[in-house]
């Protein structure tokens, strides 16, 4: 005897929507709307005080943007998930509504340059200080945390370096210190790795890479995995005390294992804003209707290109978990059966300049600031996503001049190569064709 | 809140407003290896508008502490205690599933304390299949997966969640999983399995009923809720189309609708 409830591939298709309660559409309408009518005032009070389930104004939710909530939450086999405006906004919502002033994070150093600024530069402003740990040292997490430490933050496999966190270990210093371990999990998606099945509380996601695969729009999420017991201790005030922007209601205690999901859109959506467009969030629902298809040949194509860059002359080295001799393929086997994803970081022989010359003349590969688009896209990160960046920062993030980060897309991969091997040509002759 | 009831830390969901035993009481209770947490799309809309509610962890469930309790007949008479211990006289009951049981149970014997009773996903009897018990008191996973296939209709599967971004499959299986499944669900399935007082005490009860029933429930199906809704002397039954096991979820505003007015008809606001 065996649950009948509904596979990966099912719910990428399916999970959130009812046509029968939309007209019979067979596809999710586009709720272009801000607001939504009241049955009556008694029915306004309920929405307003949380004693019903439903839509008031589309900073706080809307039906298209719900039916993305609810796929990806049942793609993760989490309780809960809010979407945003973009990923970023998903992890400063995150934080916000983990930390108070005076609070400190425990935070792995290889991460997009964004999210690095966020926790160096940024949260300060707010009173959030950070202890950046390279990802591979596990024992380096533990001896970061503080009294005053609310959680542990990081990116499976770090951008741009491809060096993985030891999560289910990682998890673990969580568990013992009783505090969440959050994961982006951009580089993954739910088809490569489902964090909370490897010790993860809370997940966030950039949906504008994989998860959507066009390129086309903007949106992130946070998801819950319903694992943390914030009652354990009295590092969660705002999560287990009673909250006067509800009339005394303890998330912790009413919600349980969607409490802080309830939290971060009650207060966060509600006095921040960073809602997601109704229109973005159909674009990305279309795109996870491909996600396992995309998935496995974004994967096949990636280990195709790094045995390609592994045996290429011009390449002086490739980082892929996948890749002979890498640090954490095995860690990776075990975490990511399915595939290690489509990041490549590769050095080229040449250093910054020849770099410089191979991007300027690729011309399939989109030189441009993104990951995970259905085409293979390629970067130079220290001059450019990682540009804000001081010298010891870069070092410490385990990024170097010579480092090119590719995304490798869907194309015919002898297409990729032959396009590849024009640039290549540039860079060893960089001061004859660098600007092409 | 937290409370004792026969010595037992007991936590209750007060729908978000404090505890009054002045006003009129509602007393939720909620199904196999579940918590108070299942209640919320109900326990605050009654709690904002003049009554007094207790959505109780069952001893040894969500916040509770002690151990479970091995049978209906106990359960019943300790929801019954419940009312003592939080300095009121009597109360309504609103029971799913199992706390169907144990809710007829309570009436059975503390009568003089019940005033109406709402039977949500309720049946006579909830024979348990031997597999699916037997995966419960291992504590094996799959007895919760199972447990939320089985609790959910057709439509259910796919979700849409009321509360916009909760996928209400995984909330219950993580709600079960908070604690031992065999010392929760375990010990209910077989308390289920084996109370068979359901047809006779119900035939018995003498107060204003009501049994809301899912079209698609697989758990305790129509046919078997409308049975004991006919053991019941007067008993409204509402059915709800394209809906299981889980109404109080699944359908949550068409359950709120249905027990909003049987409970302003049979249990008002004091004028």
């Amino acid at each position: 005897m065996d649950p009948k409830t509904y596979k990966f591939d099912t719910l990428s298709l399916h999970a959130g929507y009812q046509p029968s309660k939309n007209a019979g559409s067979r596809q999710v309408p586009i709720y272009q709307t801000t607001s939504y009518m009241f049955d009556d005032v008694d029915h306004a009070a309920a929405l307003f005080n949380l004693e019903r389930g439903g839509h008031i104004y589309s900073r706080m939710s809307n039906p298209t943007v719900q039916v993305l909530e609810e796929r990806v939450c049942a793609l993760e086999g989490g309780t809960a998930a809010l979407a945003t405006a973009s990923g970023m906004s998903a992890i400063f919502l995150t934080i916000m509504t983990l930390c108070n002033a005076g609070d400190h994070m425990v935070v792995s150093s290889q991460l997009y340059g964004g999210t690095v600024n966020l926790f160096r530069l940024t949260l300060p402003k707010f009173g959030i200080k950070t202890t950046f740990v390279k990802p591979r040292d596990t024992e380096g997490f533990k001896k970061a945390i503080q009294p005053n430490t609310k959680g542990i933050f990081g990116e499976l496999v770090g951008n741009p370096g491809n060096e993985l966190m030891n999560m289910p270990e990682v998890s673990n210093i969580a568990k013992e210190a009783g505090i969440p371990l959050i994961i982006d999990s951009t580089y993954q998606t739910p088809y490569l790795c489902r964090p909370f099945e490897h010790g993860a509380d809370l997940v966030v996601h950039s949906l504008t890479k994989w998860m959507s695969g066009n390129g086309s729009s903007m949106a992130g999420i946070l998801v819950e995995g319903g694992t943390f017991d914030w009652m354990q201790n009295d590092k969660f005030p705002s999560m287990t005390e009673p909250y006067e922007g509800y009339h005394g209601l303890s998330f912790a205690e009413e919600f349980g294992p969607t409490a802080f999901t309830m939290m971060a859109r009650a207060e966060g959506m509600r006095d921040m804003g960073p809602c997601l467009a109704p229109q973005n969030a159909w674009n990305i629902l279309h795109g996870l209707e491909t996600l396992s298809l995309r998935m496995e040949k974004h994967c096949s194509n990636a280990l195709k290109m790094v045995e390609y860059l592994s045996n290429h002359d011009s390449v002086a080295w490739v980082s892929h978990a996948s890749a002979p001799g890498h640090p954490d393929k095995e860690l990776a086997e075990k975490i990511l059966p399915k595939g290690t994803g489509s990041m490549i970081a590769f050095g080229i022989k040449g250093g910054k300049e020849a770099g410089a010359a191979f991007i300027n003349n690729v011309k399939l590969a989109s030189h441009l600031a993104n990951v995970g688009d259905a085409r293979t896209l390629v970067i130079h990160p220290a001059s450019a996503t990682h540009s804000q960046m001081d010298e010891a920062t870069l070092k410490f993030a385990g990024l170097s001049h010579d480092m090119i980060r590719l995304s490798v897309g869907l194309e015919d991969f002898e297409d990729i190569v032959n396009d590849f091997e024009d640039g290549f040509r540039a860079a060893k002759k960089p001061r004859l064709v660098a600007n092409k | 809140m937290k409370f004792k009831v026969c010595g037992i830390d007991t936590f209750a969901s007060t729908g978000g407003r404090p505890f009054d035993k002045n006003k009129p009481l509602i007393i939720f209770v909620h199904g196999s290896g579940l918590s108070h947490m299942v209640w919320v799309l109900q326990t605050r809309y009654f709690a904002f508008r003049g009554y007094s509610v207790l959505a109780v962890d069952l001893p040894g469930h969500g916040l509770s502490s002690g151990e479970s309790l091995k049978t209906i007949e106990e359960m019943g008479n300790w929801v019954g205690d419940v009312i003592g211990a939080v300095g009121c006289k009597e109360a309504s009951l609103v029971g799913h599933s199992q706390g169907c049981l144990v809710t007829m149970e309570c009436v059975a014997q503390h009568p003089e304390k019940i005033k109406t009773l709402t039977l949500m996903g309720g049946a006579s009897a909830i024979p348990m299949n031997p597999e699916l018990l037997r995966l419960a008191e291992e504590s094996n996973p799959k007895a919760v997966d199972l447990m939320m296939d089985f609790a959910h209709g057709p439509a259910g599967h796919f979700g849409g969640h009321p509360v916009p971004g909760l996928y209400h499959l995984n909330v219950g299986s993580m709600i079960v999983q908070n604690k031992e499944i065999k010392d929760t669900l375990g010990v209910d399935f077989r308390a289920c399995d084996n109370y068979k007082n359901g047809p006779e005490i119900a035939k018995k009860l003498d107060l204003p009923t009501l049994s809301i029933l899912g079209a698609q429930d697989r758990m305790c199906r129509l046919k078997d809720g409308k049975i004991l809704a006919d053991y019941i002397k007067g008993s409204e039954v509402k059915i709800i189309e394209d809906c299981g096991h889980m109404m109080l979820l699944e359908e949550a505003d068409q359950t709120l609708e249905i027990l909003k007015k049987f409970i302003a008809e049979h249990y008002p606001l004091p004028s």
